[in-house]
């Protein structure tokens, strides 16, 4: 049991982690990262490769990323259609849940 | 331990071809795929399923499973026959689908760990790797958001001990939920994952913010929505009312001449950060019981005086 209280951070935007954090964390190369990079799938902040700061929602998205390539062997550029329409459906299953709850209330 | 009936978890015949299997494999993984599928238990499906075709895709491993006979059914009470596997040769390690998941009890008596991942066996002399990233998700309540909270999290991790049985083992965290946080973000905590093996760091653990449903308010992104009752009288004439927000009541101006349905903006009354959310609230004219005469003659007393028909725009 350990009941000490533990703080973590929050992937949102204000997040900001280098290429080295982000393979690590994704337990990918800089290969795969700098294709996603070149693929449009993750925008990182800065200008050269060795000044890339990633946010919180780039660190998701190449897990996912990095997760469909390597389980369903899907190349990167479906990869990348893949990421588009499952950020679509998500906000559109939000925002059917909320427009339900409004019509019965 | 149960049987487990690999054919059937990937929904085959037991004479399927290696490439109806790989074909399964896909269509399946595609339908429980834990990033794309919504279904409750997809995360436990695609581990069986990768568990499942790591046996059916090998062909030295798909002829000793079969040999065990088409006589078992899944669930099953099983212990393997004594040497059942005399005559095949399993060449260790190697297969990468499902890699990082621990197996069943089932796999590991039949194939050993020595096709488990690694990561989580951890056998070989000088062997590194990272641990095991873990997910959970968080309910909290909306009114979390507003002010922070404090959160107990137990997580089940798979452990081997030193016999190199698995068991499972439990442990509590108090994870601090920072105010602000937003419905469906992650909050990642370093190092809360699985041991690594050798020197190597410890995974992550991720938390999915869920916010229970509130009986009041409907949270979209940063933005908070709720429906405000108001009088046909309030609607008409314009009236300052009581309006309830998630950080407490606030005085809110009804425009005269509204109609049910608009929507009336509070910024930065929605979830705090920067930017904050606003909240919306819908508005909605209820009309009062004409229970008693003096309400009856009211109504009849609006019908007479005023020249209303709500159809017009319907043509009729």
């Amino acid at each position: 049991m350990n009941q000490k209280s533990l703080t973590g951070v929050v992937l949102d935007e204000r997040v900001e982690i280098s290429l080295v954090e982000l393979c690590d964390a994704c337990s990918a190369s800089v290969d795969w990262i700098v294709e996603l990079v070149e693929e449009g799938v993750l925008r990182p902040g800065g200008q050269e490769q060795t000044r890339w700061r990633f946010s919180g929602a780039c660190l998701l998205k190449a897990r996912t990323a990095t997760r469909l390539h390597h389980d369903l062997q899907i190349n990167i550029a479906g990869v990348a259609l893949a990421l588009d329409l499952l950020a679509e459906n998500e906000a559109m299953r939000r925002r059917l849940q909320r427009l339900e709850a409004e019509r019965e209330p | 331990m149960d049987f487990k009936d690999y054919y059937d978890i990937m929904g085959l015949e037991r004479k399927a071809s290696q490439a109806e299997i790989k074909r399964a494999y896909r269509k399946l993984a595609r339908k429980y795929h834990p990033d794309v599928s919504k279904e409750a238990d997809a995360e436990a499906r695609f581990k069986e399923l990768g568990e499942a075709y790591a046996v059916l895709k090998d062909p030295e491993k798909r002829a000793a499973y079969d040999e065990l006979g088409a006589n078992w059914e899944a669930g099953q009470d099983f212990r393997p026959p004594p040497g059942w596997d005399a005559g095949f040769e399993f060449s260790g390690g190697g297969y990468s689908d499902g890699e990082s998941a621990a197996h069943s009890d089932f796999f590991e008596s039949l194939f050993g760990r020595g096709f488990s991942s690694a990561q989580s066996g951890g056998r070989h002399a000088g062997f590194q790797a990272r641990g095991n990233d873990h997910h959970a998700k968080v309910m909290i309540d909306l009114e979390a958001a507003f002010k922070g909270a404090t959160r107990e999290i137990t997580l089940r991790t798979p452990e081997v001990d030193n016999s190199g049985h698995v068991a499972s083992s439990e442990r509590t965290l108090t994870v601090k939920i920072p105010k602000g946080v937003r419905q469906g973000q992650r909050i990642r905590l370093s190092g809360q994952g699985s041991p690594g093996v050798g020197d190597a760091p410890a995974g992550d653990l991720y938390l999915e913010i869920e916010f229970s449903p509130h009986k009041v308010f409907r949270v979209e992104g940063r933005d908070v929505y709720f429906d405000l009752p108001i009088t046909p009288w309030e609607a008409a004439l314009g009236a300052t009312v009581t309006a309830p927000t998630p950080g407490g009541p606030v005085e809110l101006k009804i425009p005269a001449g509204t109609n049910s349905g608009r929507k009336l903006r509070l910024q930065k009354r929605g979830i705090p950060g920067t930017p904050p959310g606003d909240l919306y609230a819908t508005l909605s004219i209820t009309v009062p019981k004409a229970d008693s005469d003096a309400a009856k003659q009211l109504y009849r007393q609006m019908e007479q005086q005023l020249d209303y028909n709500p159809r017009s725009t319907l043509g009729v």
